[in-house]
Formats: C-alpha cells, structure tokens, sequence
C-alpha cells in the first residue's frame, strides 16, 4: 500500500447524503478479478448516459473538476454494500482523500486499507468547504495526517481526529497482514487453546460438494 | 465483575492479541466466501506468497452470479464464468470447502450457513458480505468485511477490530398479524434511519423477538446493516437449539449437550449495561412499504407516500424530494395504489422455507394479475427449494402464475440475468432499495414476502391484514 503522508489537490463535491456503495460501483462490475481499473466506472449511473457518454449533468463531468483528487462528500458516506470495488474505483479515479461528515463502517475501513484518508469533519466545516469549492475553481485543500489538518491558501485550518494506529499504518503504508503475522505465537496459542474442539463435524452428506452430473462435466 | 452483554462475551472469548491504544486482534471462527468478493483476496495471497492458513474454517460458494434457469447450460456471461472458475480454482489449490453451483446444497451463503450449522452461537463469523449479520440470529457475533479483510483472514484466520458500541433494540410485547421479521426490522430502520446504527451491534430483545422462529430472527439481523449497524444479534435459546440439531456440521450426541450448556452461558447478563436502549411497542407495528432510494424511507402500508416538505430537516426534504422523482412516485398517493411491474421473492432476507410457506399460504387458488410482467420465487438454497417442492409449494407458486427457479442471489443484486428494466417497479422480498439496485433505473419497493404475494396476486399494494391468509400472529 502507499503511503499517505499529506496531499494538495482539486477538491470535487459530491453534494448527496447516503452515496451508497452500489451507486459508486454498480453490480454488473463485480464481476472482474482485478483491484485495478475501476476508476472508469465510478459512479457510473449518474455519470454515464446510454452509449457510455458522460452525463453534463454531472458534477465529476463538469470541465472545472477535471483532475481534481479530494471528494467532498455528505452524511453516511459509503453506506450499502461492503464491496471494496467501491475504494478500489475511487482511488483509481483519482481521489487520494475524502472529506465529509461521517461515512458508513465498512467504507470507511475499507478505505484505510487501501491508501485512502476518509477525513471526518463537521457539518459546518463540511458546508464550509462546499461553499469555497462552488464560488472558487479550481479549489485546492492540503490534507495532512501528520498534523491532522485540512488547510487552504485562503486560510481555513480545520483539524481533525483520526484512529492513532490506522493513521500510524496510512502514514507508513503498512502491510495489515505482515503486522497480524508477527504475532503468530499468539494466534498459535489461542488455536492450541480454543480449537481442540473445533464443534464442527464434516458430514459425510456433505462430502461431495458438487452433485454436477457426468455428461454435463465434460463441456 | 460488572455483567457483560452477549456481544462482550463474544468478543472477549476471541481476544488473540490486546494493547491500549490499538485495535484488537480477535480471531474468526468461520469465514464465508462467494464468487464476488474473494479472486482479488486470493490473488493477494498469491502475490505475496502467503497461504491460507486454516483451510477448514473457510466454507466458499457460488452465489451472486449464478443462473436461477437450467444450471446445467453453459454460463454464457464470460465474467461469471471467470468468477466460478476463479473460485473453483482457490479452493481447489487452497482446500477451502466449496459448494459449487451443482451441489445440492449450494444456496445464498447466509442461507447455507445457517442450514448446514456451520454457523453456531457464540461464534465470530465473517464473510465479504455486507449481510453476513444474518448469521447473528444464532447469537454469534457476525459481521461483513471487505475484500483486503478477506486477505487478512485467509492468511491469519484474525481480524484487527475495533470494538462495537451495544445497542439494545427491544421490542415489547407481541406482533400483530399479517406483521413480520421484516417488518419489524424495517420498522427499526425507518425510525432510527439508516446511519442510525453506526458504530454499534444491535442485540435484539423482547417478547416479539423471542416469538419468532430461527428464519424470522435471520430476517431481523440481516437487515441490521440497512440501519447502519455492522452486526445484529439475537441470545440463543431452545428456539436455536432445536433449529441446529441434527445439521451435517453441527456436533452430535453428548458432543451437542455440551455445546448446548456452553451455548447457554451466552446471553447477556441481566445487570449488563448497553450503550443505547431502543424500545418499540410490537403491538403498533403494522406491515411495511419502502417508497423511497433506502431502506429507512419506508412507511405502512395503510399510508400514504410522503410530502417532502413535511420533513423538519432540510437534508431529509433534499434526500425525500430526490428520491420521489428516481421512484415516479407523487407524495399524498395511497400506497396501496402503487401499481408494480415485477414481484421477486427471494434474497438473504425473505428466501427461506418460512418465507415461501407464508407466501405461498397468500397465494393458493388465486392467480398474480395480469398486470404485472414478471412474478418470480427464488429460493434461497437448494435445500430449501427441495424442502419446499416436498411440501407442494412449487406447485402452489406455479399455479399461481409465478416462475419457480434455482437457489441464488438474484434480482437482490441483479448480477445475472434477473433485473427489473429502466423505469420497472418491483416489490421485493430484498435488503435494499437503492437506486439501480435491481438493474439500472429499476424502482424497489421492500415488503414482506406475504405483503409481496399480495400485491403480485392484485398488482399493486394491498394491506395483507385484510386478507384471511394472513399470518403472523402469536
């Protein structure tokens, strides 16, 4: 994962509260293998008209967001689904930091596991930031973890609170799994402990997990 | 020592690894997977030359893109096929379980995992699902994750987690008839919203709670996530143990005894404190209609569809008045007079013989209306369909007009071939009424599978407390 240190970029507003998952990944991209590549569909319905055309109607289609690396965002966002697709397209499209008031659980874990800083301000500041991103173009903010501020050239100077461990990890660009397998001894010694009687019988009526009939195995 | 709740008992009895000031590392009893979630878990592993570290403990299945039509044709979506060969693979090379699309027992994973009792009480269970807070109907603390968390169990069978804030939902007293589970729970989503949960586990409590079957405390957990809640839970009692007993990976014998008087150290101590208390009155709840974008702009069904500007808050006016025009809907219109396209019963929420037995009891000797396009039953295993073609209900549905398929996901999701087309109006048994959910500008309205029945039987709405059919009550 990279680290996320600070960041300076264009800040594009995405003024609906309770964006759920489904709307920034739709189903029918759930069917690739890859983590990369979803930046293309991010937000697809509100952004695609038929043919895959972009929607003027748009805000991320508006020329005066093009670039821009901060979402600004409502209430709940990232509510739904826990599909990672979700982080997964909007990072790819872009954005390296979120600023909003309060996002759903697993969004927001998500988004720490893959390089992403969801911020968590107040609605104030939030419909502060919305006001200087419609009446300035091209607003940029600074999003720095090490000091926990959201700062413009104009002098806003919002600071923040962020888990000190996940932004310990975001700010290394830690592996999560590399740090779990350290304690290895311990997950062994819980296993040793608690596992020796598993509660689980493998069923002999469940033996055979595929009942795919014969002829049918051979096209 | 204070009374813990049901929750912190789970959690604590899974405690791996704690340190002030970090997550905690808790370690996970049984881990689900699907088609949809898991490739770019295990190629991560792959990448990073990692293993899965306890195979035994993951069960896979083929869910979300299957075909409910003849499964013995070929998978023509070469996407889907790349998912079932990708998961064939992992398992293969891993020795994860897997139900594949062919096996008898393969279903809707938060159906089969409950139905084969690989999902048992006191357990912390996972799966790269938001609606794995289904399994938490069993009194085990259940909950989704995202993919890089499915990485993360596969290679160390733990989760670094942060503790839940408890929320006891109680609800007294008793349902009325023609109320449901899914009532109930859409109910809790509609007063508290669907942020409302955030941060915390709900424990479900209360006469009407302890008054529902295995399939209905399913229902209720399922939906937890719809009000923001990551887990829902429900103490074990006989109800559970009389639902587990006799299951292929349930212990057996003296084996199951012992497990039962463990299982009976679960429930919440009686001088245990939770966070935040809800109350609900049982007998005031009525059968619910979604009419809006989320789970939480739901209303009875005696109703009427709201006037945005009867909301005091100006976010919830914004969020209402967007939400009528995605839905076509004009505020002051009876929802009984809501005219639909398609009925879908099925999904992780309402596809469980329970369900179909209720639907099918609405619908016998009486045909869906020429109205509608589409009336389709998807049970939510195959298990359950065989249960259920055993008791003559397929036979019912068809009568009826309705089309009777293959255990899957289905048009909850719409990943294969079952949506509803721009602009169609469905009632459904599902979880989320999101825009697009069931296919792109495809309109969802939530109900009960007896409240779905009803209405593909007259094609539109119809409050089921009218209808002699009509169960529910205790």
């Amino acid at each position: 994962m990279e680290p996320f240190i600070k960041h300076t970029g264009m800040v594009a507003p995405v003024d609906r509260v309770n964006v759920d998952t489904d709307q920034m990944v739709p189903k029918q991209f759930l069917k690739f293998l890859t983590r990369e590549g979803y930046g293309r569909v991010l937000f697809y319905d509100w952004r695609y008209l038929p043919g895959e055309k972009p929607n003027p109607e748009f805000v991320l289609n508006q020329p005066r967001y093009k670039g821009a690396s901060v979402c600004l965002a409502r209430a709940n966002f990232g509510c739904g689904s826990s599909r990672e697709h979700a982080p997964w397209a909007i990072l790819d499209y872009g954005f390296h930091a979120i600023l909003a008031p309060s996002y759903a659980d697993i969004f927001y874990n998500n988004c720490f596991k893959n390089g992403i800083l969801p911020v968590t301000l107040s609605n104030e500041q939030i419909d502060e930031l919305f006001a200087r991103t419609a009446k300035n173009e091209g607003y940029r903010v600074t999003v720095d973890l090490e000091k926990q501020v959201v700062t413009d050239d104009m002098g806003l100077n919002y600071s923040f609170e962020v888990d000190p461990f996940r932004r310990d990890c975001l700010l290394k660009g830690l592996d999560d799994i590399g740090l779990t397998l350290v304690h290895e001894p311990k997950i062994s010694a819980f296993e040793e402990k608690n596992l020796k009687h598993p509660m689980m019988y493998d069923a002999v009526d469940v033996k055979h997990h595929s009942n795919k009939p014969h002829e049918a195995q051979h096209n | 020592m204070a009374g813990r709740t049901l929750y912190d008992k789970i959690w604590e009895a899974h405690i791996v690894r704690e340190e002030p000031g970090q997550p905690t590392l808790i370690y996970i009893d049984r881990h689900l997977i699907h088609e949809g979630t898991s490739p770019q878990a295990f190629s991560g592993l792959r990448t990073a030359g990692r293993k899965v570290r306890r195979p035994e403990l993951t069960f896979a299945v083929m869910d979300h893109s299957v075909s409910t039509k003849d499964r013995l044709l070929p998978v023509v979506d070469a996407d889907a096929r790349g998912q079932f060969e990708a998961l064939e693979r992992n398992c293969a090379e891993s020795g994860v379980h897997l139900f594949d699309m062919h096996s008898k027992n393969q279903g809707i994973v938060h159906i089969i995992g409950p139905e084969l009792g690989i999902t048992q009480p006191g357990q912390t269970i996972v799966c790269g699902d938001s609606h794995t807070s289904t399994h938490g109907a069993f009194g085990a603390l259940a909950f989704g994750i995202g993919t890089s968390e499915i990485e993360h169990v596969l290679a160390t069978q733990c989760l670094t987690q942060f503790g839940s804030k408890t929320m006891k939902v109680d609800f007294q007293g008793k349902r009325p008839r023609g109320v449901t589970a899914k009532d109930m729970i859409l109910a809790v989503i509609g007063k508290i919203g669907i942020a409302g949960g955030n941060g915390y586990v709900f424990e479900y409590t209360g006469e009407a709670v302890r008054g529902l079957s295995m399939e209905g405390r399913m229902t209720m957990c399922n939906m937890s996530i719809e009000g923001g809640a990551r887990a829902g839970m429900v103490a074990p009692d006989e109800t559970t143990y009389a639902y587990l007993e006799g299951r292929p990976f349930v212990p057996r014998g003296k084996d199951f005894e012992a497990a039962v008087n463990q299982w009976k150290t679960l429930p919440t101590d009686a001088d245990a404190k939770y966070d935040t208390t809800l109350t609900i009155h049982a007998h005031e709840l009525a059968p619910m209609v979604t009419w809006g974008t989320n789970p939480g702009m739901v209303t009875q069904v005696s109703e009427r569809v709201p006037d945005p500007t009867s909301f005091s808050d100006p976010v919830d006016r914004e969020a209402a008045s967007r939400a009528l025009v995605y839905m076509d809907l004009k505020p002051g219109t009876l929802i009984e007079d809501i005219p639909l396209d398609r009925v879908f019963i099925g999904s992780c929420t309402n596809a469980r013989l329970e369900d179909l037995r209720l639907a099918a009891k609405v619908v016998a000797g009486k045909h869906v209306s020429k109205s509608l396009k589409q009336a389709l039953v998807v049970p939510g295993s195959r298990v359950v369909k065989a249960e259920a073609e055993a008791e003559g209900l397929d036979r019912i549905f068809r009568d009826a007009g309705f089309e009777w398929r293959d255990a899957g996901c289905s048009m909850c999701i719409g990943m294969n071939d079952d949506v509803l087309l721009s602009g169609e109006r469905s009632a459904s048994t599902s979880n989320r009424n999101f825009e697009g959910r069931q296919g792109k500008g495809s309109r969802t309205h939530l109900v009960s599978p007896m409240m779905a029945a009803a209405a593909a039987i007259e094609g539109h709405f119809v409050d089921i407390r009218k209808w002699s059919a009509a169960e529910g009550a205790e």
